[in-house]
């Protein structure tokens, strides 16, 4: 053996790869591709949702909600926040003086917007997610949330405390995963409602 | 129902999906690299990239093959990766830095998969589906063709040969991982994971802000890189990202497909070795240490010690509200203990204790149940010293299979066991020791100091997961953390096929009263005690002043 069967091996690697490239780079992606248009074009396209005619997100990726009248989304870590060019969690450590600090500085935000006793906020409420771009909160800090929106709104709480619970989903199979809230989805509701 | 009984439920469904598919899908395996015919569509193949399939390679042709079919994929992708802009379907993305695009590039191919870059910001949808995740599937199909080629050595008697690689590659590629992931690909996208060619589309929000929502083939990239346990995101995110794991249904699905090769490979080796009994003990082994870290990982993240998870309630940072906790450990114990690295969940956010289980499961070796085929092979080298240490014990010539293990045999298998140690702690060492290198942290302390150990121990173990706090998009972690992979991968591989075909030469031993049962429950514990003891000596010490250190703090 010697660099001489080497070389020779690796120009017949660069042919099988090449030959590879062709069939799993090009031809396979766009036979997936081609048949996800066809079959489920809504999810292959990323589950986009619409407003009066335009899409105004996916009800996959959440949003940035700011203001009284809006159910608001998690923390997020994703550039300026929520944003999908930048996908990121905090990666900061459970010692982190940080993070910890983040923690403390958001749960008296929120207690005080929600006027409510600062260790009742929920943990989803405090924490940013892994991805930036979570579209959930949990149950728990939704119904917080529900006073301030139906205040701001003029609404009656008790109705907008049924659209949570109208869009409180359980786990998938009644096993799979956690409980959760689609932040979008509920203000498009909220939105419907008045 | 309670998070408990629904996480315990959980993992129950995905043992009874893997427990359906191992003998069919493990014997179907033993089936695809022992048939003497090739498929029609195999041969206009082999015609068209002129190799000889009827070639019975000796182990230094078959490491030759391996060697120049990985550098040809190096030079291949780190040339696609810098002129990507020159390239269709860029996204007016440009050509990547010379640093990044090399240790890229030996990432995809050593099947890590570590990315010190951002998929959405970085990557064009050519060089993700025509550069990236090609090597997901070939480097998959090479762990795959190592393995094979080790169990012939296993196998085979009086013989120099070992099998070709390129049909092993090739059947690898067409008979298993291509049909798996374009079905795969089609149930994710069902399941809302995108597959689509568009540009980044600016949106107004429903509250009049912008957001910017990307496009990208998600799904067909997606399924090969947890069916190749591969692990390299198609964003940043990783399998956190909702566009690559919309939900919890995804969730499961990915975790069976990082572990479906894996497992099903063990009745494959049974089948091999005509004693379907020895694959079920290896899959026993892999089965105790995959249980305790999952065991471990789950009670950590669901009592929540620690400073801030204390303070919040939970360990909620770096997790999403879809994936509960119990399905982010699950995630986390599957893609540390495969050489995987995806991730849906970041580890650095989690407890101390959690994110050293999964560090520690990755220093392991990848062997509980490992990357496809080198889960298997780490594991058959552990299993050697393993007879060997017993062999010690009652003063007999160890022997594996009805092969001696002799100073040739277990001089390899310690220079296995001490190549990524060495990858990892010297490269960690480095890391630890300069301020520039230091820069890079983004917490302190210990949790600074396992931000590199994770990195290293990532490298080295062809994983690709990450604290990913560590900015490690410098010139000395793109070098450091790419000679780390190589070594990982390609010097193991030709320690090991160097084992292989040092067995194929012998003659069998007979089997006597004397000769140490491999398949038993003894010897399953004997292997994963082998696995535990060889870690934890090398790394405790490196272990207890970071993750340890972090968990007492």
């Amino acid at each position: 053996m010697s660099i001489g069967a080497l070389a020779r091996q690796t120009w017949a690697g660069l042919r099988v790869l090449i030959a590879f490239t062709v069939v799993l780079g090009v031809a396979y992606p766009l036979a997936v591709t081609g048949i996800s248009q066809v079959a489920f074009g809504d999810q292959a396209d990323g589950s986009l949702v619409e407003h009066d005619g335009e899409v105004v997100g996916s009800s996959l990726i959440g949003q940035t909600f700011e203001g009284e009248e809006w159910f608001h989304s998690r923390p997020s870590a994703a550039g300026d926040g929520y944003d999908p060019l930048a996908s990121s969690g905090s990666n900061l450590g459970p010692e982190s003086e940080e993070l910890l600090a983040l923690v403390e500085e958001r749960r008296t935000a929120v207690a005080a917007e929600e006027g409510v006793d600062p260790a009742d906020v929920p943990p989803d409420a405090l924490t940013a997610s892994a991805s930036g771009l979570d579209p959930h909160i949990s149950p728990e800090y939704a119904r917080l949330q529900v006073e301030r929106v139906a205040d701001a709104r003029g609404l009656d709480p008790s109705d907008v405390g049924r659209l949570v619970e109208d869009h409180t989903q359980g786990r998938i199979l009644g096993v799979l995963g956690g409980e959760r809230v689609n932040v979008l989805e509920l203000n498009l509701a909220l939105e419907e409602l008045g | 129902m309670s998070a408990t009984a629904a996480g315990l439920l959980q993992l129950v469904i995905l043992l009874v999906a893997l427990a359906v598919v191992y003998r069919p899908l493990g014997d179907y395996m033993a089936r695809v690299f022992t048939s003497t015919r090739h498929l029609a569509v195999e041969r206009a193949f082999y015609r068209v990239v002129r190799v000889d399939p009827d070639a019975d390679q000796r182990w230094t042709t078959y490491l030759f093959s391996v060697l120049g079919f990985s550098a040809a994929s190096v030079l291949f992708l780190y040339a696609f990766l810098r002129l990507q802009d020159r390239l269709p379907l860029s996204l007016g993305m440009d050509g990547v830095d010379p640093a990044l695009a090399w240790n890229t590039a030996v990432s995809f191919v050593a099947n890590t998969n570590w990315q010190a870059y951002a998929g959405e910001s970085t990557m064009g949808h050519l060089a993700q589906m025509a550069g990236l995740a090609v090597q997901n599937f070939v480097s998959a199909a090479a762990g795959l063709a190592v393995a094979i080629a080790v169990i012939r050595g296993l196998v085979r008697t009086r013989t120099d040969r070992l099998g070709n690689f390129w049909v092993d590659l090739t059947r690898g590629v067409v008979r298993i991982l291509l049909p798996l992931a374009f079905v795969f690909a089609l149930v994710l996208v069902a399941g809302g994971v995108i597959q689509n060619l568009s540009s980044p589309e600016e949106i107004t929000t429903l509250t009049g802000g912008t957001q910017s929502i990307v496009g990208g083939p998600g799904a067909s990239q997606e399924v090969i890189k947890e069916l190749g346990t591969n692990g390299g995101g198609f964003f940043n995110a990783n399998s956190a990202h909702p566009f690559e794991n919309p939900n919890a249904f995804t969730n499961l699905v990915e975790i069976f497909l990082i572990l479906v090769i894996p497992v099903s490979l063990t009745r494959t080796y049974g089948v091999l070795v005509k004693d379907r009994r020895q694959g079920y003990a290896i899959l026993a082994a892999m089965a105790v240490l995959w249980g305790v870290a999952l065991a471990g990982v789950t009670a950590a993240e669901v009592s929540h010690p620690g400073t801030v998870p204390e303070a919040v309630g939970a360990t909620t940072e770096g997790k999403e509200v879809r994936f509960d906790t119990w399905a982010s450990a699950l995630f986390a114990t599957s893609t540390t203990g495969t050489s995987t690295g995806a991730v849906n969940s970041m580890h650095a956010s989690y407890t101390g204790a959690g994110g050293g289980i999964v560090m520690l499961n990755m220093m392991l070796g990848e062997v509980s149940p490992g990357g496809v085929g080198s889960g298997l092979y780490g594991m058959l080298v552990l299993a050697i010293l393993a007879v060997f240490l017993a062999g010690l014990m009652v003063g007999r010539t160890p022997e594996y299979l009805g092969k001696k293990i002799g100073r040739h045999e277990i001089t390899l298998v310690a220079l296995y066991l001490l190549a990524m140690p060495f990858a990892l702690l010297v490269g960690a060492a480095i890391a630890a020791s300069f301020d520039d290198t230091r820069a890079s942290l983004l917490n302190d302390g210990p949790q600074g100091l396992s931000e590199i150990l994770y990195a290293f121990a990532s490298g080295a173990n062809n994983n690709g997961s990450a604290f990913a706090g560590l900015s490690a998009n410098t010139d000395y972690y793109n070098t450091a953390l790419g000679l780390a992979m190589l070594i990982g991968r390609f010097v193991l591989m030709a320690l090991v096929l160097a084992l292989a075909g040092s067995l194929a030469r012998q003659t069998p031993t007979p089997v006597t009263a004397g000769t140490l049962p491999t398949h038993r429950p003894l010897f399953v514990g004997l292997h994963s005690f082998t696995v535990i003891v060889v870690a934890g000596l090398t790394f405790f010490p490196a272990l207890a002043l970071g993750p340890i250190a972090v968990a007492l703090a």
